[in-house]
């Protein structure tokens, strides 16, 4: 999990375009939008898009959102939990 | 004024760095000019250009303080509508589609993108031209400033197609000054050539 939540944190800075942001200003469970990490509504819709390219992942419920996206850590577990086996 | 990798203003060089392509420039000129904005890594190249020609043009010299944001107006025009970013999107529509990219595939954007940076709410409007029609930019608005619907306005030209760009910007305000110069197609045309 560990590993996954380092990943994760890299390909959000690039997939975002966060250029400030370090992996490392990105706590675990930091909200990633509002107060958090402050993203807006279009970095949702990439953030499913990252899910898709490198997870192959297809977020069939929208509603899930909120409570997928909420943290770094909740997308890993979310990842971990529906990551097509090999 | 931004062309050929240099940013200048009334004609001075402010800031310049050869040999990058436009997006290096860019963001080489954003950190020159400390704008501390997150959101300009996001932006595509036409926006990235506004925002940044908008920056130089308003820093020092314009007190936003003196006008209402609803008579502070923006209009702008340019050859290529947004098809430098159209193109960019269409590429990734093959893969996966950029829901980032494609908010940017107006050429409007931009003018919404110094609204929302600057606080402005005026009237605004965006042409596209084959080339820089001052003509028509200083009859627009003056029209605007005559039926007292902005007292200032951000006018220009900003094009972007691949690694060919010029922006060149001008701060139109309604209110007399004696260092100013007249809002004729004379001297606009002056102000694109410079």
């Amino acid at each position: 999990m560990d590993k996954l939540i380092a990943d994760l944190k890299v390909q959000i800075i690039e997939q975002l375009n966060l250029q400030d942001t370090k992996p490392e200003d990105i706590g675990d469970d930091q909200p990633l939008f509002n107060e958090g990490l402050g993203l807006d509504s279009i970095d949702a819709l990439e953030l499913i898009v990252l899910l898709q390219q490198h997870y192959k992942i297809k977020l069939s419920n929208a509603e899930d959102g909120p409570k997928v996206f909420k943290s770094v850590k909740t997308m890993a577990e979310y990842i971990t939990e529906h990551q097509p086996k090999v | 004024m931004i062309s050929n990798n240099i940013v200048y203003k009334n004609g001075r060089s402010l800031f310049e760095q050869k040999e990058i392509n436009v997006s290096g420039f860019l963001i080489a000129a954003y950190h020159h000019f400390g704008m501390n904005y997150p959101k300009f890594y996001k932006m595509d190249v036409i926006s990235k250009l506004g925002l940044l020609a908008t920056e130089v043009l308003l820093k020092d010299d314009f007190k936003i303080e003196n006008y209402k944001a609803e008579d502070v107006g923006i209009v702008l025009s340019n050859a290529n509508s947004s098809l430098d970013t159209d193109l960019k999107y269409f590429e990734t529509t093959k893969e996966m589609a950029s829901p980032a990219l494609f908010v940017y595939t107006l050429p409007n954007i931009v003018i919404g993108e110094i609204s929302i940076k600057h606080r402005l709410k005026g009237e605004n409007a965006f042409f596209v031209s084959e080339k820089f029609d001052a003509g028509f930019m200083q009859q627009y608005v003056s029209n605007l400033f005559n039926n007292n619907i902005l007292q200032a306005c951000i006018c220009g030209w900003v094009e972007v197609f691949g690694e060919e760009y010029k922006t060149v910007l001008f701060l139109v305000e309604k209110m007399n000054s004696n260092t100013a110069q007249l809002f004729t197609i004379e001297n606009i045309n002056k102000i694109y050539e410079i």
